[in-house]
């Protein structure tokens, strides 16, 4: 088993996570453990989040750079962790039993 | 200086210069004209500004006119130089008249008109002079009369006054007193001025400084200020030639003998030219003022744009997300950048996964604070507030509140029905005075607590009633004597939205003194629509209920779509052991006759009392459409209802989605099913049957039982007719008539029936019907020993309270909260997760019983509770927030705690299966005990032996029998077997 494969299953072990994705940079999807419209449209916008977010925080401070965003909302938490060429997408509903 | 004064000075000044010219004797200027012109000429700028005399005033020609008082004070002033002015003057104090000869005048050099002269009338002589002439002349000396004055006079000289009229008697007079010679030497003021005056000399009075001169005017060069211009326009130029005109006439005619005759006016044509006065259009307008006005504006500028216009075009794109194939991805997963993102992301990842496995820090603890304080029984103020009281003492005033119904749209609305306090017997007795006054519906308004908003008149009185749910002017009441009865208030709609009560409004716009009596009168309503008699309840109409909008159900009872969603039907109950359904909408037959009919009504007599014909069609020809006849199932009278609960519920539509088709649907329903007049009842074929609908339903009956029954009829397996089954299940668990069947606004199982001196809680069993899919379904899931637990009685019996209860609610906020009024005018409330023995809270209310409660959602911070007493007040108690709020988890709560009561139910069936069970095996151990073991085969002759025992057991009983009534003998041997 690959090394992202272990990762992957080491966060789906965690209590209440429901989906995992890869993005690259362009948005694209590569990796998902959700079904493919779910899919096209977390990565899709996320990404251009993310990419907002990241700009924002370098138009701030251009030495600093954006490591993690949490998107808390009413049903569940979508984290993204941004870097140079992908991007990985959780989302977790911690309330779910 | 003041007017008079003024006035004075320029007396004297002009005076003054009078005398002055005269003086001097010259010629009088020309500017001296005469008094009477009394103005000099304002053309002469030079002479009026010349100095401060002013030649004439009008005060100088008032002198004029008096110069008696002039000279008066000429002689006051001492002047004299004119000497008949002195005429009437009288000698000075301490002056002696005396007589000088010519030869003392010479001695003395005063001679007359010489030395002294009427002008310079002063001659001064030394004392010693006329000492010596005294010792000269002795006896001739003139003085010699007053030697003696002389001698004593001390001053060293003496002033003698020429009086040269002899005024005095005497040629002279002398001065004996150095003061009176100093007053006809000096006199004040005047006399200075005449020196001044006359010899130019200033004089040394100093005490007045204002100089009077006469400057005469000196010519200025003219300096041109404009004058000459006004002077220009005011002289007449000749502008234009002079006109000529020459009159010639015959030489001949000169002279010639003139002959004038009479002649008419009227026929002179030639003789006279008349030239009349004519306005020349020409000089029409004459422009004397022009009056022109000029702003400053800033430039205008006109211009226009237009946008294009574009033609609307479908248009439309598509796109698809871009996407790596599969083999496309498994490379780039193999690549091992991603492995190291992978890795150095996981770590973060695993810790915000973990912070929210661990805790939820985004949890509103605020939403749930407070939780503790909502508990019933703590100190916040949990009482019924009296909020407002409503009675009429014409109409409502020792009568009994019946029913209670809030307006189901219009906010502070509350109609009562009110019932004479009169049992049967007395009814009958008293019939003329009851059925003199009228039975009304009073619709209060929260704006005016004095007067109804609008009464609703009854053929007889109402026992119950409700507000139609889809259109709230529609009410149906149920009569006293059986009779349904419809109103339509939309006439009077807008009198009972009025913000402010509808009287003051009308007051405000009428004109004074033209107001209608009427107007501030409670308009009275009269009934549009009164069921047939022969066809209505035989009893009084206990309950009435609008079948909820999305319902109806045809003449077998099955409950089908409604597709107006109009309430149009309505179930009644009365004791008369039937509950009735009503349609209101026509029938077939009916309604063409109407229509029929219409015509003939416009043209005769309009409605007479102004009742709006919206159910002309039903008017005392209105029948039930379907009849549920309450049976017993065992023989002994049948039920007879009083409240009645269906499992529908308005504004749930529910049932709809469920629905099945029933036949194929009727487009022309679909589009008129509609209103009370559209539609036709009954005719189910097109419409859809709700399979869902419950048409089982709990009937509370006047012998305190609970009925649960299928209002559907069914065939009588006995008698084959088509009638209402037989109930379900019935139990009699209240000791009085049920005052209250009323369902949970929460749980649509759960029910509260109130009657006699407890509550009942029930909860409705699930009725398998082989017939009907759905449920048969839920049977699936369903607990069918816990269900027929249910049938088996209420989850919930209260102990029985010393006080009668009258009626109940549930609180249409609080699922375990109920409210129960008793005969004594107190409340119960009652909550169940806090207590279910004894009510949480009992308030009085009223000091008569309390026939009826009705609590209400006014708004969300505000409920109230209608409260209607057996003494005709209404009296609306403000609901604490305490009983208003529902607790956070209440719901599932009380859902909780029925579900134990169900259990407990269960248990209890249970038990009764045991000990029916335990008790029949005691009766079988009790006969083996006799001996008498059914299980054990008998032989004959047991068998033989048992039945002679058994006979002569029975000849015994007879024995004493017959010895009790005294028919045999004590001693009568018993016959032998």
């Amino acid at each position: 088993m690959s090394e992202v494969e272990e990762t992957i299953k080491r966060i789906q072990s965690h209590k209440g996570v429901s989906g995992i994705i890869i993005v690259n940079a362009d948005g694209i999807p590569i990796r998902t453990t959700l079904d493919n419209s779910t899919t096209v449209q977390y990565s899709g916008l996320i990404h251009q989040l993310a990419a907002k977010a990241k700009s924002t925080v370098r138009d701030l401070d251009p030495q600093n750079d954006l490591t993690f965003l949490r998107i808390r909302s009413k049903k569940h938490e979508i984290m993204v962790a941004p870097d140079k060429e992908y991007l990985l997408i959780v989302i977790q509903s911690p309330n779910e039993v | 200086m003041s007017d008079t004064e003024g006035k004075e000075v320029s007396d004297k000044e002009k005076e003054h210069s009078e005398e002055k010219e005269m003086d001097t004797a010259k010629s009088p200027k020309p500017r001296k004209t005469p008094p009477s012109s009394g103005k000099s000429s304002p053309k002469k700028p030079g002479s009026a500004k010349s100095g401060t005399m002013t030649p004439k005033s009008p005060a100088g020609s008032r002198g004029r006119a008096t110069p008696k008082s002039k000279g008066k004070r000429e002689e006051i002033k001492m002047e004299t130089p004119a000497p008949e002015e002195e005429e009437d003057a009288t000698l000075p104090d301490h002056c002696e008249p005396i007589f000088l000869s010519s030869k003392t005048q010479t001695i003395f050099s005063c001679v007359c008109d010489s030395d002294v002269t009427k002008e310079n009338r002063f001659k001064i002589i030394p004392k010693a002079a006329i000492l010596e002439d005294l010792h000269n002349r002795a006896g001739v000396c003139d003085f010699h009369p007053i030697k003696n004055k002389i001698i004593e006079y001390p001053g060293e000289e003496f002033l003698l006054v020429y009086d040269r009229d002899f005024k005095f008697g005497q040629n002279f007079y002398i001065c004996f007193s150095e003061e009176t010679k100093e007053k006809l030497l000096h006199p004040p003021k005047k006399e200075g001025e005449v020196v001044e005056g006359e010899g130019g000399v200033p004089g040394e009075e100093a005490e007045d400084t204002t100089v009077y001169k006469y400057v005469p005017p000196q010519s200025k060069e003219w300096v041109s200020h404009g004058s000459e211009k006004e002077i220009k326009e005011e002289s007449v130029v000749e502008m234009r030639r002079r006109l000529k005109v020459s009159v010639r006439r015959k030489r001949k005619l000169f002279g010639a003998p003139c002959k004038f005759t009479d002649r008419n006016v009227g026929d002179a044509k030639d003789g006279y030219v008349e030239c009349t006065s004519y306005k020349d259009k020409t000089f029409d307008l004459q422009k004397i003022e022009l009056d022109k006005g000029i702003q400053a504006i800033p430039w205008f500028m006109d211009s226009g744009t237009q946008t294009e216009w574009k033609y609307p075009r479908n248009a439309n794109t598509q796109y698809y997300p871009r996407e790596f194939s599969q083999h496309e991805q498994q490379e780039i997963l193999k690549k091992k950048q991603t492995g190291t993102f992978m890795d150095g992301v996981c770590p973060r990842f695993q810790l915000a996964l973990q912070q929210n496995e661990i805790m939820d820090v985004f949890f509103n603890d605020w939403l749930n604070l407070g939780e503790a304080d909502n508990t019933f029984g703590s100190k916040a103020d949990n009482h019924l507030k009296e909020y407002q009281s409503f009675a009429d003492l014409q109409f409502s005033k020792e009568k009994k509140i019946t029913d209670i119904q809030w307006h189901p749209t219009i906010k502070g609305i509350v109609a009562v029905s009110v019932a004479e306090k009169l049992t049967f017997d007395e009814r009958i007795d008293n019939a003329s005075k009851v059925i003199m006054t009228p039975s009304l519906i009073l619709i209060w308004s929260f704006t005016d607590p004095i007067n109804p908003q609008l009464f609703l008149e009854a053929p007889d009185d109402i026992h119950s009633f409700q507000f139609c749910p889809s259109n709230p002017n529609i009410i149906a009441g149920g009569c006293q004597n059986g009779q349904l009865v419809l109103w339509d208030i939309s006439a009077h709609a807008d009198r009972l939205k009025q913000p402010r009560g509808g009287n003051r409004n009308k007051r405000a716009t009428v004109l004074p003194g033209f107001e209608d009596p009427n107007a501030l009168k409670t308009p009275i309503v009269r009934y549009c629509a009164v069921s047939s008699i022969e066809n209505s309840h035989h009893a009084p109409i206990t309950d009435i209920m609008w079948l909820p909008d999305h319902v109806e159900i045809n003449r077998m009872g099955v409950p089908q779509e409604n597709k107006g969603f109009e309430s149009c039907q309505i179930f009644t109950c009365a004791t008369d052991n039937c509950i009735l359904v009503w349609d209101t909408r026509p029938t077939k037959g009916p309604q063409q006759q109407q229509q029929g009919a219409k015509p003939k009504d416009k043209d005769g007599t309009k409605n007479p009392i102004g009742v709006p014909d919206t159910f002309k069609h039903l008017d005392l020809t209105w029948k039930p459409m379907l009849k549920v006849h309450l049976h017993k199932s065992e023989p002994g009278g049948d039920h007879a209802p009083t409240k009645f609960s269906i499992a529908e519920k308005q504004g749930d539509r529910g049932a709809l989605s469920k629905a099945t088709d029933g036949g194929v649907p009727d487009k022309e329903a679909s589009v008129t099913g509609g209103y009370f007049q559209s539609g036709k009842p009954g005719s189910g074929r097109e419409k859809r049957t709700l399979q869902t609908v419950k048409t089982h339903f709990f009937v509370g009956t006047e012998d305190g039982e609970v009925v649960y029954v299928d209002w559907m009829p069914q065939k009588d397996q006995d008698t084959g007719k088509i009638q209402t089954p037989k109930p379900d299940f019935y139990h009699t668990m209240h000791d009085g008539p049920i005052m209250t069947v009323q369902r949970s606004p929460f749980f649509m199982d759960i029910l509260l029936v109130v009657g006699g001196w407890n509550f009942t809680i029930w909860k409705e069993a699930v009725v398998i019907d082989k017939n009907n899919p759905s449920s048969a379904e839920s049977l699936k899931t369903l607990n069918v020993a816990e269900n027929d637990a249910l049938k088996s009685g209420p989850i919930l019996q209260s102990a029985p309270n010393p006080i009668r209860m009258t009626s109940g609610f549930w609180s249409p906020s609080r699922p375990g909260v109920f409210y129960i009024s008793k005969v004594d005018g107190s409340v119960d409330v009652w909550d169940l997760l806090d207590k279910t023995h004894e009510p949480s809270i009992t308030q009085s209310v009223s000091p008569s019983a309390i026939t009826k409660i009705y609590p209400h959602a006014v708004s969300h911070k505000q409920h109230l509770l209608a409260v209607g007493d057996s003494s005709g007040t209404l009296h609306i108690l403000e609901i604490p927030w305490s009983l208003r709020l529902p607790a956070p988890n209440e719901v599932t709560g009380v859902a909780n705690y029925f579900e134990r009561e169900v259990k407990r139910r269960g248990f209890v069936v249970q038990r009764w299966d045991f000990r029916e069970h335990e008790k029949r095996e005691l009766e079988a151990e009790a006969k083996k005990k006799a001996g008498i073991a059914p299980n054990v085969l008998l032989t004959d002759e047991e068998i033989e032996y048992r039945l002679k025992l058994e006979y002569q057991a029975y000849m015994e009983a007879e024995g004493n029998f017959l010895r009790e009534l005294g028919i045999t003998k004590e001693e009568e041997p018993l016959p032998q077997t």
